[in-house]
């Protein structure tokens, strides 16, 4: 395989959070990121580094990854400070090398939320997210007997608008970005997302209060307008979905 | 052995009709009686999960991810196919069937086929109902788009992101079973054993991926949608965690494996950039609706794109099949890419690459319309390549990208070992030897949804054996067994990583068991797999310890399978001495140097049976009979 000409190569020093189980503390530790092709992805730069680490004979970093193309929601940390690093509507695995400068130092630490423990280095428990979706993110319906698809017509820009909600990743950068550990963001756009569809109709009242509840119950914060979630978050959902939530949930409680 | 597909007699319209009647059915209030084990959460998985609780299953499901929604079907891009004819251009179940069987080069089963063009409509009317948002015309209906291999625009989607959002679909079903407490779902496990018990698959050996202690499973049936092996070839469109070790694991314990040379190399992936590159990305085929391919008509010709005029471009895929153009099915399109840059007409840094240009496509609709449905590609693309492909061509080269090969299954999806049901990509069955764009989606639905809920329940209603308890020999034994593998694979210490390891075998692979396959190719690349495997075992270093969250031991086991299934491959392409879909051996093509079958020799399914690690596996074969179609040799002209 020919190497692209023309490659140009930074050397940076890491500083990435280190903890070895839920229970134990953790502590930043260094490790320089040297050679590093201004082409490569965030997650290459890890692999790269992890392979050295590998070969010294220690326990390389722990980190959640698959599908490598921002949509699978697997991968995220605090880089620097920020969800998913520096760029804007990027998941961690879609940033490149080329946003940062030779000689940086990258600080590198999991999700910070109540709701999401360290299970190692940067790897965190993101099963509340699962939780609030079983208390009713979906549409009560069995297999089969469905009537035909086009039997009920959905305006494009309802189908758009539900779309734009429906692109949540779940990875929960949201969360981690909030200054209160807020879930509303996730919450709110599969709230919006069967509030827009007729299909939707029919639950939204028990949804949107059993799917709020289990919010709380699982230890997520409220809003205070901070919109950090909206800026950190790698598909660009709005906070738009936030007050559509928040109607929902009024909608039922009057009602209730 | 003999292979049975239990294909039911009857018009292929009426079989499976005929054959939902005929299957046993379990008594509703006996359906709880029965636990099953379903294991991956990808369209397949949580479609089958959800629906066998729905009929009142106890179900059990298992993935690598942390959790169901995750699994590698989330980035499916472009569709799914239907044959609803909404569009009224000449689409029907028969088209659809066709369609299918020809692109996949006439080696898959006229009746699997059949039935899966018959579920498909169901499909689409199903994810409406949950929710799922497809794009709409401004009247409101669903609007389609066209995919390659065929004339007719049959394919439904979610802008660039159907598979996201079918997976959300059935994901949100599989939390509703988890809420009614019908599934009890088991996050971070991965699957490294079968468990075999008199004859029939009773349940499984996982490894805790957070505390990597192993757990036994029990069930009295099981269900394997673990998807496709395209990362045997390191560099794949794949998601990293794809494997081939829980179906390799079956295989080792009595099922069979089918056609495992049988890869599909996808046309329209990023360009592979440098040597740390950890895997490639698909650039959706349903860009090729608009995307005209192209490459300057002198070989060598260095001047950037904008610099090269018109009358100077070679759109080699119009030229050559006026009747598909761009559109032609996979194989060929990525067939004819590779000869382009072979001849030196290849583009940018590496000149392995052809251009896909937006412009003309751009000018016609505006930018506007284009963004709407290509929007999160065009942007996928830019943060890869720092281009714009609005300004200036794509560039694309062919990747691995999905496997037609997998376990074998009857008619009934069920493998050669009774009570392992096989789903989705991890089985052989509707594809042949190509997948035409926009129906794995489909099967994979269709398996899911709408045929194991059937087949499963014949099974158990006819089953007559005991629950096994997880302290039964057998578990002990595959228990041991798997934990001494482990031991073994931490213990060597050696000098090479197990990703040094991998890529050296992705490189033989793509090199020898690639887009083109020649029978000397083949031989060495048996040779050099084998010594590779032998070095493995004796020089792998991995990181980390057994009891502990360790991501390069979950890598050191799936390699190892990916060295020994790497060689079965190796050995089925040699076996099959044709060319067809994605199957192109050198030697036989025809004047046009498209893939020559050989129908008299080669018309079958070749299903291999392991033998123990020193002995060559068995063939077996069965043989495909084509009642409704003629055999022709494909033609996109
Ligand atoms: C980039 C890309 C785009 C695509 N676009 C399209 C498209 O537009 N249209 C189309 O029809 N097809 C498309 N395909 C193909 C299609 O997405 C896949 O074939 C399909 O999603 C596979 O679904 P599956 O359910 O069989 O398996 P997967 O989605 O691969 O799921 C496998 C599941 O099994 C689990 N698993 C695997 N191994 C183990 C183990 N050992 N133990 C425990 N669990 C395990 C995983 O955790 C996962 O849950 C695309 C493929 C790619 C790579
Ligand atoms: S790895 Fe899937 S979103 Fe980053």
């Amino acid at each position: 395989m020919k190497q692209a000409s023309g490659e140009k190569c930074i050397n940076l020093k890491l500083k990435v959070w280190r903890q070895k189980a839920e229970e134990s503390n953790g502590r930043l530790e260094s490790f320089k990121a040297e050679n590093i092709s201004k082409d490569m992805s965030f997650l290459e730069m890890l692999d790269v580094v992890n392979e050295e680490i590998i070969l010294s004979g220690k326990d390389p970093i722990a980190l959640d990854h698959d599908c490598r193309e921002g949509i699978c929601g697997s991968c995220g940390a605090m880089v620097n400070g920020r969800a998913h690093g520096p760029e804007k509507g990027t998941t961690l695995c879609q940033l490149h090398m080329r946003h940062f400068s030779n000689g940086d130092t990258v600080v590198i630490e999991p999700w910070r939320s109540r709701a999401f423990k360290v299970v190692k280095d940067l790897v965190v428990d993101r099963s509340a997210f699962d939780k609030i979706i079983q208390a009713g993110g979906y549409i009560s319906v069995n297999t089969g007997g469905a009537p035909d698809g086009n039997a009920i017509p959905v305006p494009q820009e309802v189908a758009e608008k539900a779309m734009d909600a429906a692109e949540c990743i779940g990875c929960g950068a949201c969360a981690a970005a909030c200054p209160n550990a807020s879930a509303m963001l996730f919450t709110g756009a599969k709230i919006s997302q069967f509030a827009l569809l007729p299909q939707g109709h029919p639950e939204a009242k028990k949804r949107a209060l059993a799917m709020v509840g289990e919010m709380d119950k699982q230890g997520f914060g409220n809003c205070t307008n901070e919109k950090e979630c909206e800026a950190e978050c790698p598909k660009g959902i709005s906070i738009i979905n936030i007050a559509r939530m928040n109607r929902e949930f009024l909608k039922s409680s009057i009602l209730s | 052995m003999k292979l049975d597909s239990k294909i039911p007699d009857g018009p292929l319209s009426e079989k499976w009709d005929r054959h939902r009647f005929e299957l046993g059915l379990v008594n509703p209030a006996n359906k709880k009686k029965f636990e099953i084990i379903v294991v991956g959460t990808g369209l397949a998985g949580a479609s089958a999960s959800a629906t066998l609780a729905e009929l009142g299953y106890e179900v059990k499901t298992f993935c690598i991810q942390d959790t169901p929604r995750r699994a590698h079907s989330i980035a499916a891009q472009g569709g799914i196919n239907a044959a609803k004819n909404y569009q009224n251009d000449g689409d029907s179940i028969w088209r659809l069937f066709y369609d299918t069987i020809k692109g996949g080069d006439f080696r898959s089963r006229e009746a699997n086929v059949y039935r899966l063009a018959q579920v498909s409509n169901g499909i689409i009317d199903q994810c409406v109902a949950q929710g799922v948002p497809f794009a709409r015309e401004f009247g409101g209906q669903l609007a389609n788009r066209s995919f390659g291999g065929a004339q007719v625009s049959r394919t439904f989607y979610a802008r660039g992101q159907t598979g996201q959002q079918l997976l959300l679909g059935a994901y949100g079903a599989l939390s509703r079973q988890i809420a009614a407490k019908k599934i009890r779902l088991f996050t971070r496990r991965d699957m490294l054993d079968l468990v075999v018990i008199d004859g029939k698959a009773r349940g499984i050996i996982v490894r805790n991926l957070v505390s990597g202690k192993l757990e036994k499973h029990s069930a009295d049936a099981l269900v394997l949608a673990t998807g496709g092996y395209g990362n045997s070839f390191y560099l794949s469109t794949n998601a990293m965690a794809s494997n081939v070790s829980a179906a390799f694991a079956s295989y080792k314990k009595g099922a069979l494996f089918a056609n495992p040379c049988l890869t599909q190399i996808h046309p329209t992936c990023i360009p592979v950039k440098g040597t740390y590159q950890s895997k490639l990305t698909l650039m959706s085929e349903s860009l090729r609706n608009d995307g005209r391919v192209w490459v300057p008509k002198i070989p060598e010709d260095k001047r950037l794109p904008a610099q090269i005029p018109e009358s100077e471009r070679d759109y080699y895929l119009e030229e050559k099949y006026p009747g598909f153009g761009n559109l032609v099915p996979r194989d060929v399109a990525s067939r004819n890419a590779k000869h382009q840059c072979d001849i030196g007409k290849g583009v940018g840094d590496t000149q392995l690459a052809v251009y896909l240009d937006f412009k003309d496509a751009i000018k016609r609709d505006g930018h506007d319309a284009i963004t709407r449905k290509y929007g999160n590609l065009f942007e996928m693309y830019e943060k890869i390549m720092a281009q714009d492909p609005y300004e200036t061509p794509m560039m694309i080269y062919p990747a691995v990208h999905y496997t037609m090969g997998g376990l074998w299954v009857d008619y009934n999806l069920m493998s050669t070992i009774p009570g392992l049901f096989v789903l989705g990509e991890a089985n052989f069955s509707d594809h042949g030897s190509n997948r035409l764009g926009a129906s794995a989606l489909m099967q994979g639905l269709a398996d899911g949804y709408f045929i194991i809920p059937y087949t499963i329940g014949s099974y158990l209603a006819e089953a007559s054996h005991d629950k096994v308890d997880e302290d039964h020999k057998e578990f002990n034994t595959s228990y041991n067994e798997v934990e001494a593998r482990i031991e073994k694979l931490i213990s060597i210490k050696g000098k090479r990583t197990v990703d040094n390891f991998h890529r050296e075998l992705g490189n033989i692979l793509w090199e020898y068991c690639g887009m083109s396959r020649n029978n000397n190719g083949l031989k060495k690349a048996k040779k050099l797999i084998k010594d590779l495997r032998a070095e493995y075992w004796e020089n792998v270093l991995v990181g980390g310890s057994e009891y502990d969250f360790n991501q390069s031991l979950e890598r050191a086991w799936r390699v190892a399978d990916f060295l020994q299934f790497g060689e079965l491959m190796v050995t089925d392409a040699l076996e099959r001495q044709e060319s067809c879909g994605g199957h192109f051996n050198e030697n036989y093509q025809t004047d046009e140097n498209e893939a020559l079958r050989d129908d008299k020799l080669f018309c079958h399914v070749s299903a291999w049976e392991y033998r123990g690690n020193s002995r060559k596996p068995k063939l077996h074969k069965e043989p495909l009979k084509f009642e409704n179609v003629e055999l022709t040799q494909r033609s996109y002209k």
